[in-house]
């Protein structure tokens, strides 16, 4: 039968690697300053959705709205096996909180044909797990989150095994449908190297634009323009293009996009203090051990 | 594009139930929500949905609540997104709360973000602390007065934002599981069971529950007295050994961190941190634990904290008690050995 499969990823900061100056003073995260990586659950997310595709045929269509620099997640996402990828990219869509995120993002996925969207279950910048259920809301449809496993899939209903903590579910429905995907749901496949060879020119057209300008300072706008539809083309003929578009191109209202159409705001960011209290250095030895052992015992801390 | 802001209303607690029991967390979340109410001179309301399960209703005024909206519907018997996001929307439409907590349990992270959406709200994840306070956005003479305070650690745990949200509403935010104090119920409060009807139909559920298992927790953290945890520094799951041994010679809970249980060194049931449980035993003893902002959030109210690392700049030691600097594999042996020696003395 075959599914349309559009999967939601996010490029994130690697929040196990962090150094340097990771905040703005406005409360913003300063996203260019750190090593960034494909969000972990998004890769298991992905990876449903091309064993749905490996099983039953169908598209995948990978999708991210960030900075430039995300669309390196998207080419990732082709390596692996995604047919086509959208950035969505546009400097009035900076400082969007998870409501307007997911406004603009199912913006995007109504251009769309699609029987199934799915997302990793949270990123971990924010750890919300909200984008994913806000999103189904727009759009209309059900949610099944902490997805762990596809369980069956024909015709139009769709069955899922969903954790609930110290237990687990067996849901059933019909398409169109959001998941979302735990991180224990698969292990994602690695890039594969003939994916890796095809794709390997992927861009999306502004970074095209932007090497072309850094080696011909000369050029005029209008020879940008040219060499760009020049270099476009042959990458679309392809499929590697990666597709670009800004918050008009998904006909987002401004007004719920960015800062405007966040409704949670930061009021103060303070630096960790940790409290003074009595601490005392204990010496690895037995006597050491031995002691703070007898004070825990003498406060009644410990029987 | 205006919203009419609410600053008048209620605050209300989303009393999460299943098959005829109310979760621990929302009841946790009672006693905040009540000093929140108090706090606003407004009154706390607690919403409970479901299917004959008009008896929980008593438990909730007793735990704090002045009003319980009781929205009972054989459609509402199991959770589901969709019935419960709509019962709830047109109870919030209907009586125009300005604030709304919920249990960052599983359900409601499913729920939570549902209804943000179609009320077009700000909703924080995972609060470890509500306050109430004033905001003067930057360049302004206008100050927003009496705003909930959503505090959270963020960004790789380095710094605690504090979240709001000016010109939409509800207000709303999600808490983990032991972040908030259990209050004393009261068994002599009076409140007003409010029955809400419900317009429900079979089309507007659209998801089947062909199957449920849940397993009873493996341990209680909560209920520890006193707590071994191990990091990631403990290196595998065999070496894990020695937190369960030292757990057993003080008769404590094994537990460890959420680098831990990712690294499949212990099980999700026993992870502290701000993503996991939190907990105050009279005794958290942290073995090769290096004190990352979310794990301090789960435990840095325990009454007496050991720690044990051989990073002598480890941020753990930045709240413990006792600081050991060693090798975790060679003290904590030491250890159990002298509570062996202890207890035969």
């Amino acid at each position: 039968m075959g599914y349309d499969c559009i999967v939601l990823v996010k490029q994130v900061p690697d929040t196990k690697r962090i150094t340097g100056k990771v905040m703005n003073d406005d409360g913003t995260v300063n996203r260019a300053a750190l090593p960034a990586i494909f969000n972990p659950e998004d890769l298991n997310a992905l990876e449903l959705a091309l064993q749905i595709k490996d099983r039953f045929g169908g598209t995948v269509t990978a999708v991210t709205m960030g900075l430039p620099a995300a669309a390196n997640t998207l080419r990732e996402a082709l390596f692996r096996g995604a047919d086509r990828a959208i950035l969505i990219t546009d400097s009035k869509a900076a400082a969007s909180d998870t409501l307007a995120t997911s406004y603009i993002l199912s913006c995007a996925v109504r251009k769309l044909a699609y029987d199934i969207v799915l997302c990793g279950r949270q990123a971990i910048d924010g750890d919300t797990a909200q984008v994913g259920p806000q999103i189904a809301e727009k759009l209309g449809i059900p949610q099944v989150t902490y997805v762990e496993r596809l369980d069956d899939l024909a015709g139009r209903t769709i069955t899922l095994r969903r954790s609930i903590g110290n237990g687990w579910q067996l849901v059933r429905t019909q398409v169109p449908v959001l998941l979302t995907v735990v991180e224990s749901a698969n292990t994602p496949r690695v890039p594969a190297a003939k994916k890796m060879m095809k794709h390997k020119n992927a861009k999306a057209p502004i970074e095209i634009e932007k090497q072309l300008r850094a080696e011909n300072p000369q050029f005029g706008e209008i020879q940008i323009k040219s060499r760009l539809e020049q270099a476009v083309h042959p990458l679309q003929q392809r499929g590697s293009l990666i597709h670009q578009w800004d918050l008009a191109d998904v006909g987002a209202d401004l007004a719920w996009c960015g800062r405007s159409g966040s409704p949670t705001k930061v009021h103060r960011i303070q630096s960790v203090v940790l409290a003074a209290k009595e601490s005392k250095g204990v010496e690895p030895t037995d006597d050491g051990i031995a002691g703070m052992i007898g004070e825990l015992i003498e406060d009644k801390i410990i029987a | 594009m205006t919203i009419k802001v609410n600053r008048k209303g209620d605050v209300w607690v989303f009393a999460e139930q299943h098959n005829g029991h109310i979760e621990e967390t929302p009841l946790e979340l009672m006693g905040k929500a009540r000093w929140l109410a108090d706090t606003l001179k407004v009154k706390l309301a607690a919403v409970l949905l479901g299917d004959e399960v008009g008896e929980l209703a008593g438990q909730l005024v007793r735990y704090g609540a002045d009003t319980v909206f009781l929205a009972q519907h054989p459609l509402l018997k199991t959770y589901q997104t969709n019935s419960y996001a709509k019962v709830l929307c047109d109870l919030i439409q209907r009586h125009e709360p300005q604030i709304v907590l919920y249990g960052a349990t599983v359900t409601g992270r499913d729920l939570a973000p549902r209804i943000a959406s179609a009320m077009k709200a700000g909703l924080t994840a995972d609060c470890t602390d509500l306050q109430i306070g004033d905001h003067t956005p930057a360049g302004t003479g206008e100050v927003h007065e009496n705003l909930l305070f959503q505090i959270r650690p963020a960004f790789g745990g380095n710094i605690i934002a504090t979240i709001i949200n000016t010109d939409r509403w509800p207000q709303m935010a999600t808490v983990r599981e032991g972040v908030m104090r259990m209050p004393e119920p009261d068994t002599q409060r009076k409140g007003r069971i409010v029955e809400e009807t419900v317009h429900l139909t079979p089309e507007e559920l659209p998801l089947q529950i062909l199957e449920e298992h849940k397993q009873p927790r493996k341990v209680n953290l909560k209920a520890a007295r006193v707590i071994v945890a191990g990091g990631a520094g403990v290196g595998s799951r065999e070496n894990f050994k020695l937190i369960w041994d030292l757990a057993n010679s003080l008769g404590a809970a094994p537990a460890g961190t959420r680098a831990a249980v990712d690294l499949g060194f212990i099980d999700h049931d026993h992870q502290v941190g701000q993503t996991g449980t939190t907990v105050r035993p009279n005794l958290y003893i942290a073995v090769g634990i290096s004190g990352a902002i979310q794990h301090r959030a789960g435990m840095d109210q325990s009454q007496k904290i050991v720690a044990i690392n051989k990073d002598p700049d480890a941020p753990i030691f930045g709240i413990a008690h006792y600081r050991i600097v060693g090798d975790l594999n060679d003290v904590v042996p030491r250890m159990i050995k002298a509570l062996r020696e202890k207890a035969v003395r």
